[in-house]
């Protein structure tokens, strides 16, 4: 069926995946693929940003109607940052994974969330080295084993806890297992106005799916716990109402933040209390998880958008790329004017 | 033929005057505020219609390291650095013993008589000037004094070597953007010193005498950087990014500095972005991006900062991605000596990246270049659709130059072959096809859409992996190999491009001297120096890499070619052996190195002892 746009599902696939068959980065893809179809985005105006890495590789399988650019490792945040400085039109997705953000890229992820890049961050986890065949990464757990590397000492590194601290406004965890729920998050990241990052814990299926380890597909199914059930309602297609405050959350079942473009999330309770619009409460959660060992899902933080990067630098409305070379060239006279300020 | 080497020393005084045709050396430390002593000075001589030029050797340190100013003056236009300066203004006791002990015999000495230094030379004139008492006469609030006492070797160069006062009133003024209060309260310190020194010093003992000439009319003062910031916004940048790193930080102050005349007129907005990144691996990695997503955008950094940026320069050489990347040189490897000057990028910038690469580097030769360069720097990026690195260095970008003022740009923006919506149209509908990296019209260069642009097969997949010429992956040999031959078809090309040498060239000279950068004062006044001892010599200024043909020319059409730069390994001689395979024994590298401007004492002297062998 087609879309706002008229077009079909099939439109906004890319190339044949050239993953190991089952992987979980695949799944992410195909999710990515239908938030944009239902979305009806407009391809043109999309911009798929990767670093490297078996993540890295897959923005050319998803949106081949959109310029991709699969840069090098660990610094796709500064190529989008320049992109979509250039071109505050553009709608980034960036895919990257735990070794390219984590470690390589560790830096550039921070410094991406401190400035606020108008961005969605989706971080394909596996726990492990893919391509440089199987070596652990910075959020492989400690006590985790591998094949040829053996135990991992070393504590892991929490993504979402990483960008919360770092000041990021929307900050979310899902499993690639469980498609509705990473779909529905990839869709309100699209809405937000900011840097929203989405660590989807993504089993490799080659290097790191013991049933053992917890980026397998086996230990996600069992074990996974979803903060709430929820839902986006994007722009449009929402019944106008009032928006419901924090207060209904605690007296009843469901909360509905109003996003900045006009767009709906909803997330129903279901057993616990998280409050994804509290900073302490997002901390505490993931801390909790962590001490605990549990693997939740769903959206941990979100704040109302502070200022864009390119608002901080006041630049023109009109993106800079489509800036006249009338704008671009000041005049003969404003040249002599300095000139005569040297002599 | 034999050359007598000429000795540095200046005769003993005779009773001529020696007019504008010397150099003074200030010392201090490092933040004692005399760098507005030294403009004030350079500035009055140019007031007077001087040819001057000012050399800073500072510390890399904030305040407290020795810190030396030369100012030359020069009757006959040379802004070289001096190798000797005749007079020392000695103001930093931690170097006044080896100031003095530079001085060629004839030589003055102006030092605090607070110091009760002695004078040890009697081959020089000691001119001692009391500080305290000085600045005892003047009401100055206790915070400004230490800063302002610098004001007062002004005062005694004003009246010791004829600096008229209303000059260095009116000099005050520029310095301070015409604000009265803190002109005045400098001047006072000026009239206060010149007072002091007309009733208790003899001028009649020195020769040295500034005196008005009419040869810096319509000409402006100005660093490169600044020039560099200049003719980037007059070549339409619109996204900076940038790392902090002397010394090309002025080269971005610049731009914040004159950011106004890039106003959105309509909204009051900024054109322009300037991202100052976290490192230089983000800073190149964002004027990527930006170039990529179709605006001008440009780094300014130096040696250490290069080194970060190799891996992204190699994928925008590969993904083809247009972008500017000034390097103002400072001495290395590694931290080196961040506050002297060199040329000892260039083979690096040249071939930067792993893997086949060959990077386009402009090189000016002036404060006017770095402007030029500026603007022209975005039309070749977009019209090769590759980086273009800027190779400028500490001495152009940092100290002030005589220049004539710049040329107004005398071309349109270039934006090279990017398709739009319609173009793109049009261009499937003539070649029934658009691919991102094939090569239509035999130039190597392909064309490209950026992204949003709003037609169905506007879209391609940038990346740094091998692809083929539908910007598709691939891992075939012959794909990677007719890409690279396209790579080095559209470097090729370039030569034809770039800035061409600047070229004298007489056939009947047999020698040849060849140069780049900021080189060229210092060639062009050894050249005189030459002439008048009878070596007769042409001159060619390279001004970009990959070389234009005439260059080879150049080289085999000369008995001797002196290939003179200033870094230790004789880089631009290294290139043109490789490039040139014809006998290039007549090649003779004269490598500098020593962490100083070129001076043309230093190219002479080299030059004969070779003629000499």
């Amino acid at each position: 069926m087609p879309n706002a746009l008229g077009l079909e599902r099939a439109d906004y696939k890319g190339g044949t995946s050239t993953l190991c068959p089952g992987c979980g980065h695949d799944s992410i893809s195909n999710q990515i693929i239908s938030a944009a179809y239902d979305l009806g985005l407009p391809m043109h105006r999309v911009i798929k940003l990767s670093g490297i890495g078996c993540s890295s590789k897959t923005p050319a399988y998803f949106l081949k109607g959109s310029h991709g650019f699969n840069s090098v490792h660990g610094r796709m945040p500064s190529v989008a940052t320049g992109a979509t400085t250039a071109n505050s039109d553009l709608i980034a997705i960036g895919v990257s994974g735990d070794g390219d953000t984590g470690s390589i890229g560790f830096g550039q992820f921070k410094h991406l969330i401190r400035r606020n890049v108008p961005m969605v961050y989706i971080i394909e986890n596996n726990g492990v080295y893919g391509l440089t065949k199987g070596q652990f990464s910075a959020t492989s757990d400690a006590g985790q084993e591998l094949k040829y590397y053996g135990r991992n000492e070393l504590p892991a590194i929490d993504l979402c806890l990483e960008a919360i601290i770092g000041g990021a406004t929307f900050v979310a965890r899902s499993f690639s297992g469980d498609a509705k729920q990473a779909q529905t998050l990839i869709k309100a990241a699209i809405s937000h106005r900011g840097t929203a990052v989405i660590d989807i814990i993504s089993p490799c299926v080659t290097f790191n799916n013991d049933p053992k380890s917890n980026k397998s597909y086996d230990y996600g199914k069992k074990n996974e716990i979803a903060l709430h059930e929820i839902d986006f309602m994007p722009k449009g297609y929402v019944p106008a109402r009032e928006e419901i405050t924090v207060d209904d959350y605690a007296a009843g079942e469901s909360i509905q933040v109003r996003m900045h473009d006009g767009s709906y999330i909803t997330l129903k309770k279901l057993d616990n209390d998280h409050d994804p619009r509290s900073r302490a409460a997002a901390i505490s959660v993931l801390e909790q998880a962590q001490r605990e060992e549990k693997f939740m899902t769903g959206l941990i933080y979100y704040e109302e958008p502070r200022m864009t990067f390119g608002e901080t630098m006041n630049i023109t409305d009109t993106p800079l790329t489509h800036l006249p070379d009338s704008k671009l060239r000041p005049s003969r006279d404003a040249l002599e004017a300095i000139m005569k300020e040297h002599m | 033929m034999t050359v007598e080497l000429q000795t540095n020393v200046q005769s003993q005084y005779t009773g001529q005057p020696i007019v504008n045709d010397f150099a003074l050396m200030v010392a201090t430390k490092n933040g004692s505020g005399s760098q507005t002593s030294n403009a004030v000075i350079i500035r009055s001589l140019y007031r007077m219609g001087i040819p001057v030029s000012g050399k800073n050797l500072f510390p890399s340190n904030i305040k407290g390291l020795p810190t030396w100013y030369t100012i030359r003056a020069s009757k006959d236009g040379y802004i070289a650095r001096r190798a000797t300066t005749e007079i020392a203004v000695c103001f930093n006791q931690d170097t006044a013993a080896e100031d003095i002990a530079n001085l060629p015999a004839g030589g003055v000495v102006i030092i605090p008589k607070d110091w009760k230094w002695g004078q040890s030379r009697p081959d020089v004139i000691y001119y001692e000037v009391p500080i305290k008492e000085i600045m005892a006469k003047t009401d100055i609030p206790s915070d400004f004094r230490d800063r302002i006492a610098n004001m007062i070797y002004v005062g005694a160069v004003a009246y010791l070597f004829d600096l008229p006062l209303d000059i260095v009133n009116r000099a005050l003024a520029d310095q301070f953007n015409g604000k009265p209060k803190p002109t005045a309260m400098n001047f006072g310190v000026v009239e206060l010193a010149y007072e002091w020194s007309k009733e208790n010093l003899d001028k009649s003992l020195q020769p040295f005498r500034f005196e008005p000439m009419n040869l810096t009319q319509g000409k402006i003062l100005i660093e490169g950087n600044e020039a560099a910031a200049l003719g980037s916004l007059f070549g339409g940048v619109t996204v900076v990014a940038w790392y902090p790193i002397t010394p090309s930080t002025s080269l971005v102050d610049g731009i914040l500095d004159h950011l106004d005349i890039r106003k959105d007129p309509d909204t009051g907005k900024n054109t322009v972005a300037i991202v100052q990144a976290e490192d230089e691996l983000s800073a190149i990695g964002t004027i990527i991006g930006a170039g990529w997503a179709g605006s001008r955008s440009m780094t300014a950094t130096s040696g250490p900062g290069i080194s970060l940026m190799a891996e992204f320069a190699g994928l925008a050489y590969f993904a083809e991605i247009p972008c500017v990347i000034w390097d103002i040189t400072r001495t290395g490897p590694s931290t080196g000596l961040p506050t002297r000057t060199s040329q000892g990028d260039l083979l690096f910038i040249h071939f930067l990246s792993h893997g086949d690469t060959r990077q386009v580097v402009l090189l000016p030769g002036s404060v006017k270049e770095c402007f030029e360069f500026g603007w022209r720097s975005f039309d070749y990026a977009d019209q090769l659709q590759t980086p273009i690195f800027v190779m400028s260095d500490l001495d152009l970008g940092m100290n002030l130059w005589l220049s004539d003022p710049f040329d107004y740009p005398d071309q349109p923006i270039n934006h090279g072959k990017v398709l739009d919506k319609d173009q793109l149209e049009a261009f499937i509908a003539e070649h029934g096809e658009w691919y991102r990296y094939k090569d239509y019209d035999g130039d190597g260069i392909g064309y490209r859409t950026i992204p949003g642009t709003d037609h169905n097969r506007a879209a391609y997949f940038t990346r740094g992996t091998g692809h083929n010429e539908k910007a598709t992956y691939s891992e075939r040999g012959d794909d990677w190999v007719n890409n690279l031959y396209r790579l080095r078809h559209k470097m090729e090309n370039a030569r034809a491009l770039l800035p061409q040498p600047i070229v004298d060239h007489d056939p009947a000279k047999k020698i040849g001297i060849l140069s780049y950068g900021s080189n060229d004062p210092a060639i062009l006044e050894a050249r005189d120096l030459l002439a008048a001892a009878g070596i007769q010599t042409n001159y060619m200024r390279v001004r970009a890499l990959p070389f234009a043909d005439s260059v080879r020319d150049f080289v085999l059409n000369h008995e001797r070619v002196y290939v003179v730069e200033n870094n230790f390994d004789g880089q631009m001689a290294q290139i043109l052996r490789m490039e040139i395979p014809e006998d290039n024994r007549h090649m003779i590298s004269l490598a500098c190195g020593d962490t100083l401007p070129l001076s043309a004492q230093w190219v002479f002297d080299h030059v004969v002892q070779h003629e000499n062998k």
